[in-house]
């Protein structure tokens, strides 16, 4: 009598390939010693009676579930004469380590490549003859399911039990105390050499965590908390962003334009107004991202950021995006730029593109600055913050939207599991160097972008030559012109439509646009713009400034962390195609309405 | 003819529990994991092996994740994941002395 252990991962179809090779002969044996349950039945094999033991699916034998374990104590106290092996024909790449690891417990082995007609259907083919020498073990293709290949199999079976010497648990049991010898290495070494990092007492983190994860407390406490953090990137950043421009505009009076001057104009206008204006603009950037990456490495550092994760995951779950893109997102209220780099950390690619595709919704700071300016000409005092409150409910939903239409084309299948690292007080060091990588990152991707960006900007306004600047006969202002059986529904009129065009720069350059093109400055133009549209214009035109065509850094950024031009020009149009339907919709609405 | 005695560490093999079915203050006692390739290893590398303990501290509302903890790690991972993961000696955590 002969013992064959049939060994191989849950789904492979082995239980199937059992009871077609017993027929009805199996029953479950009740092992003495052992609580589980094998099934086992005698079946002729060959010149061999042979007792086939079917054990329980298990991926890796070296592992240390309880399955695995049933698996590995059989083979070392069985008295077993051969093993056969049963890989899934179609997943037979990432299986075949098993195949492996049993061969290596010097055994007889046969391996049995199971499902092969559902592979051929998958278009798979595989050389069983050529697998065989590589692998060093007899191979057989076989369908326990249709019957087909099982003579041969059991032939090749029977050729391995004439061959077999007697059963050698011994060996097995050796190669298998290596495990054990392995388990208890580790955990020496880690006792003996191990020294924890300075952290947070224990309790300290559980405390915080009872407070800051509250079922209720916890989401509320959370947008306080993000409100501090961009409420200190403008304190902090905003007179460092003041003084970058006074510092330009200095340069600019006082060495630029000396230096220029004997230049021709066409060539001083390009060098003044497009390539050092486009500097500038970068420049003055550069100060609030600068401040908002350091305070996001601190925030990062601490450990909250994946607790804000498992805050908000079961909504972002239902969007088709996880806990982490709803902290990008929220990222993005500060600048996109960083949150779409942020986006690294999601392994899946489908994932990350809809988080990318969501992320530029997000209200951010250049955004805010128009709409404060605005909000302020158009609307009454007591309204205003209303108007701004309205616009991040409007960026929210235009993200939901976004997700909710695009969840099914980025599907994704990405398990939401990470690490709650204990809370961390923030080194001085750690924060540097991770804000100073994402800066530099930042200001090598941007620039050239923008810089291009600007200099076609400087073009379109100033061109054709000794046209007033942006005036209705540039090129600008003939887009404008031409853009107005698309833009004159959403209350969008010429000169408008030219800031818009400025905007796609940089959203806050809307602002200073409007001082080109109505010729008037603070509050002056704050005056005009009040008397050139009435609150339903203006409301339409934040909107569509709201959604439209994200910022010329954030396009960059989006083509650099997709690398797919594909995508970068779905993400420029989807918005464009949003941000004109939510406008018209607004504004032919409150028009319908009589406003 | 069936007289092999196979010694396992475990006795009750039958009574198993996911992960995703505990209550916040309940552990229990890793028996497999199971779940795609790239999530058994990730779960792996986090520390979830077979007889290690796993406390569940508190579930996220709206039937988000779960924070658990594994001897010094937590971890936050959702109810579907969870599901693979199949604990016995499920039971009220003990107070944490130390």
């Amino acid at each position: 009598m002969k013992r064959v252990a049939l060994i191989g991962m849950p789904n492979t179809g082995k239980s199937t390939l059992f009871n077609r090779l017993t027929g009805s002969h199996a029953r479950v044996g009740n092992w003495p010693g052992v609580t589980v349950d094998l099934a086992t039945a005698r079946v002729l094999v060959g010149a061999h009676m042979a007792e086939l033991v079917d054990l329980p699916g298990l991926y890796d034998l070296h592992g240390f579930s309880d399955d695995e374990l049933v698996a590995r104590h059989f083979l070392e106290a069985a008295r077993v004469d051969a093993v056969v092996v049963v890989l899934n024909s179609s997943q037979v790449d990432r299986q075949l380590a098993l195949a492996l690891q049993v061969k290596a417990l010097g055994l007889p082995t046969l391996v049995l490549l199971n499902m092969a007609d559902e592979a051929k259907r998958f278009g798979i083919e595989i050389d069983t003859a050529r697998l065989a020498n590589g692998l060093g073990l007899p191979v057989a293709s076989l369908s326990a399911r249709y019957g087909t290949g099982v003579p041969e199999a059991l032939a090749r079976l029977a050729h391995l039990l004439d061959e077999a010497g007697p059963p050698r648990e011994a060996l097995v049991r050796a190669a298998l105390a290596e495990d054990h010898r392995r388990e208890e290495q580790i955990e020496a070494l880690v006792k003996s050499s191990v020294v924890v990092p300075e952290r947070l007492s224990e309790h300290a983190s559980d405390r915080i965590d009872r407070v800051v994860l509250h079922p209720w407390l916890g989401l509320p406490l959370f947008f306080l908390a993000m409100l501090a953090v961009f409420q200190a990137v403008f304190w902090v950043g905003a007179p460092l962003q003041d003084g970058v421009e006074a510092a330009f505009d200095f340069a600019r009076r006082n060495a630029l334009v000396p230096l220029v001057a004997g230049l021709p104009e066409m060539l001083r206008g390009l060098l003044v107004d497009g390539i050092w204006a486009g500097l500038a603009t970068v420049a003055a950037f550069v100060p609030l991202i600068v401040v908002f990456f350091f305070f996001l490495a601190a925030v990062e550092d601490s450990g909250y950021l994946s607790r804000a994760a498992f805050l908000t995951d079961a909504f972002m779950a239902r969007l088709g995006l996880d806990g982490r893109a709803f902290v990008m997102i929220l990222m993005g209220f500060g600048c996109n730029v960083p949150a779409l780099m942020g986006t690294r950390v999601m392994r899946d690619r489908p994932m990350r593109l809809l988080s990318m595709l969501t992320i530029p919704m997000s209200l951010c700071s250049a955004r805010l600055q128009v709409f404060v300016f605005l909000a302020a000409a158009v609307f009454a005092p007591a309204q205003a913050p209303w108007v701004l409150f309205g616009l991040y409910v409007a960026s929210f939903a235009a993200v939901v939207v976004t997700a909710l239409a695009f969840r099914g084309r980025f599907a994704s299948r990405e398990p939401f599991v990470i690490e709650l690292p204990p809370y961390r007080l923030p080194t001085v060091r750690q924060v540097w160097l991770r804000g100073w990588t994402e800066v530099s990152h930042f200001l090598k991707r941007a620039t050239r972008f923008i810089f291009a960006g600007v200099i076609a900007v400087w073009f379109l306004t100033h061109f054709p030559a000794g046209v007033a600047p942006a005036g209705p006969d540039s090129m600008a202002g003939w887009i404008g012109t031409a853009l107005q059986p698309v833009l004159g529904p959403l209350g969008i009129d010429e000169k408008l439509a030219v800031a818009l065009i400025f905007g796609f720069v940089a959203k806050e350059v809307v602002i200073g646009a409007f001082a080109v093109i109505y010729g008037l400055e603070g509050d002056a133009l704050a005056a005009g713009l009040a008397q050139s549209m009435d609150w339903v214009a203006a409301t339409s035109f934040m909107i569509f400034t709201l959604v439209y065509t994200p910022c010329l850094s954030t396009v960059a950024t989006l083509r650099a962390e997709s690398r797919s031009a594909g995508f970068t020009a779905l993400a420029v149009a989807w918005p464009l195609a949003l941000a004109w339907a939510a406008s018209f919709a607004f504004y032919q609405g409150m028009r319908a309405l009589g406003f | 003819m069936l007289q092999i005695r196979i010694a396992l560490k475990y006795a009750d093999m039958t009574q198993r529990t996911p992960l995703s079915h505990l209550a916040p203050g309940q552990q229990g006692i890793i028996a497999s994991v199971e779940g795609a390739e790239g999530l058994r290893q990730r779960l792996a590398a986090l520390g979830f092996r077979a007889g290690r303990a796993v406390v569940v501290l508190r579930r996220a509302s709206l039937r988000g994740p779960l924070h658990v903890r594994l001897g010094t790690t937590d971890v936050a991972l959702r109810p579907a994941e969870a599901g693979g993961v199949s604990l016995r000696a499920v039971g009220p955590f003990a107070a944490q002395g130390a």
